[in-house]
């Protein structure tokens, strides 16, 4: 193993990290809200949000594909109106990424805050606390165990995406390149070799990831007085 | 179930709240928190809370209020839930002094007993010096011995910050004890609003000395029928007669009531 190109691994980290902020600041207040209303649409909202787990990689890249492309209404706006390419670019892969990757972080919020005591968030209320403040200073730290999993979850969920991935970005090297994609480059032409190495570096990571949330979650349970 | 209650609380004054449970008492609360919407109006001393349909939401009104569950935020120490409410901390920690908390300022709620919790909270909801303090069943979930202890604490604190309070409670003795005035809802309604005395001393009829209770047990000894019955916290056994025991079955509420002659209470 002479010299292993990283490019790939860097991007992929790069492109979890930037999903998984990106994520949390537009996932939090909408599960809070989802977690709190008794609106009837709740339900199509949730199925909504949903759909990125049950819908095939593929189809979701080919309408990102479709909605991107300059030619369409969509991509002919953000071309001309702020600049942005989104095919075959980075900030196509975060939006992307963001989309697919959406339930992976709301669904342990959302379920975190419906888990806490309502009567801590009144009374936090009746203390004169806004509901920013109760979200930020009461509801967030109450649901450590969640937030770490929505957040370990989104960002290992990014790492490991390849369908849409690869059809919305492509396989350029240093921009669009994942190493999910390197991976299955190395596999096309058969250099099992490289394909190895690169692989068991992934399991590796995803395991040590892993371990890393369920020892903290064991830790945070017992400290809480077992509960 | 329709809530309609027009209701008038002096100010300074501490006022039960009664009344078998879905009669609306917790909403009643609720509603005067805040947290729960309804038609109307709320004026506390000339500031409307609540008047066509313009609501003031919980954070602007001067109110405490006392969960059964205490609804202490976890993951904050006690000098912090108090701190967290006001940075006063000063008055939190007379609050913590005066209800023997001191020592356990800086412990989190997981590891306080039932009775510190509560007080807690109730030290929590003092930190506004609110105007209004509500409390909802605060010591149903205490045993006896910390209820007298914590109906003492809530009287003096509510002495010592002049607040209007008004306390659900179930048990006629602490409502004794503490309240001077109480009110009945029953199915959304006020059915009764006077002394302590008033409302909940029984002088119907002739029976005096009267009891509700729950048949245990019908035995037969002899010739005469025996109920055993449960009154409060207290097992009784009264002789009755055939006719009346024929007719008696376990689980039925009945009224142990003499008639004939005075009570006496005997001390040990």
């Amino acid at each position: 193993m002479s010299s292993i190109a990283w490019t790939p691994f860097w991007l992929s980290f790069k492109l979890a990290f930037v999903t998984t902020a990106v994520l949390f600041v537009l996932a939090l207040p909408l599960a809070w809200w989802l977690a709190q209303t008794r609106t009837r649409l709740k339900p199509f909202l949730e199925a909504l949000v949903s759909l990125p787990i049950v819908l095939p990689p593929s189809v979701l890249g080919f309408y990102l594909l479709w909605a991107f492309a300059p030619d369409s209404p969509l991509g002919a706006f953000l071309k001309e109106r702020l600049g942005l390419e989104l095919v075959f670019s980075f900030p196509g892969l975060v939006v992307a990424s963001v989309i697919y990757s959406f339930p992976f972080m709301l669904q342990p919020l959302q379920s975190g805050f419906e888990s806490l005591n309502r009567h801590m968030l009144e009374a936090a209320y009746v203390a004169g606390k806004t509901g920013w403040q109760t979200l930020l200073f009461v509801a967030l730290p109450n649901i450590k165990p969640a937030l770490l999993s929505a957040l370990i979850v989104t960002f290992a969920h990014t790492v490991g995406e390849f369908g849409v991935v690869l059809m919305v970005g492509g396989s350029i090297p240093g921009e669009t390149k994942v190493a999910s994609v390197a991976i299955y480059e190395y596999v096309e032409i058969m250099d099992y070799k490289n394909a190895h190495i690169y692989s068991a570096i992934m399991v590796g990571i995803s395991f040590a990831v892993l371990t890393a949330v369920y020892l903290f979650n064991r830790h945070h349970r017992r400290r809480l007085g077992g509960a | 179930m329709e809530l309609s209650v027009n209701l008038t609380l002096s100010a300074g004054s501490f006022t039960a709240l009664t009344g078998p449970s879905g009669s609306g008492k917790s909403t009643l609360l609720r509603i005067l928190a805040g947290l729960e919407s309804a038609d109307g109006e709320i004026k506390v001393s000339q500031k409307r809370w609540l008047a066509n349909n313009k609501s003031l939401p919980p954070q602007q009104r001067d109110v405490g209020l006392l969960f059964q569950d205490y609804a202490l935020f976890e993951h904050m120490s006690v000098r912090q839930n108090l701190l967290f409410v006001q940075k006063d901390p000063a008055l939190a920690d007379a609050l913590l002094e005066s209800t023997g908390l001191s020592e356990l300022a800086n412990r989190r709620p997981a590891y306080l007993s039932g009775g510190q919790k509560q007080r807690v909270a109730l030290c929590r909801a003092l930190m506004r010096r609110p105007k209004l303090l509500l409390l909802d069943e605060p010591l149903s979930a205490l045993d006896p011995a910390m209820r007298l202890t914590l109906q003492h604490e809530i009287l003096k604190l509510h002495r010592e910050f002049g607040t209007t309070t008004l306390m659900v409670s179930h048990d006629p003795a602490e409502i004794y004890r503490m309240a001077q005035r109480v009110i009945r809802l029953e199915n959304g309604k006020i059915t009764a609003d006077g002394t302590p005395g008033d409302v909940l001393l029984k002088r119907s009829g002739s029976q005096k000395f009267s009891f509700e209770g729950e048949v245990l047990e019908i035995q037969k000894r002899d010739a005469v029928y025996v109920a055993v019955v449960a009154i409060g916290q207290q097992i009784v056994e009264v002789v009755t007669d055939t006719r009346t025991a024929k007719n008696l079955q376990i689980g039925q509420q009945v009224t142990v009531a003499t008639k004939a002659f005075a009570p006496v209470i005997v001390t040990e």
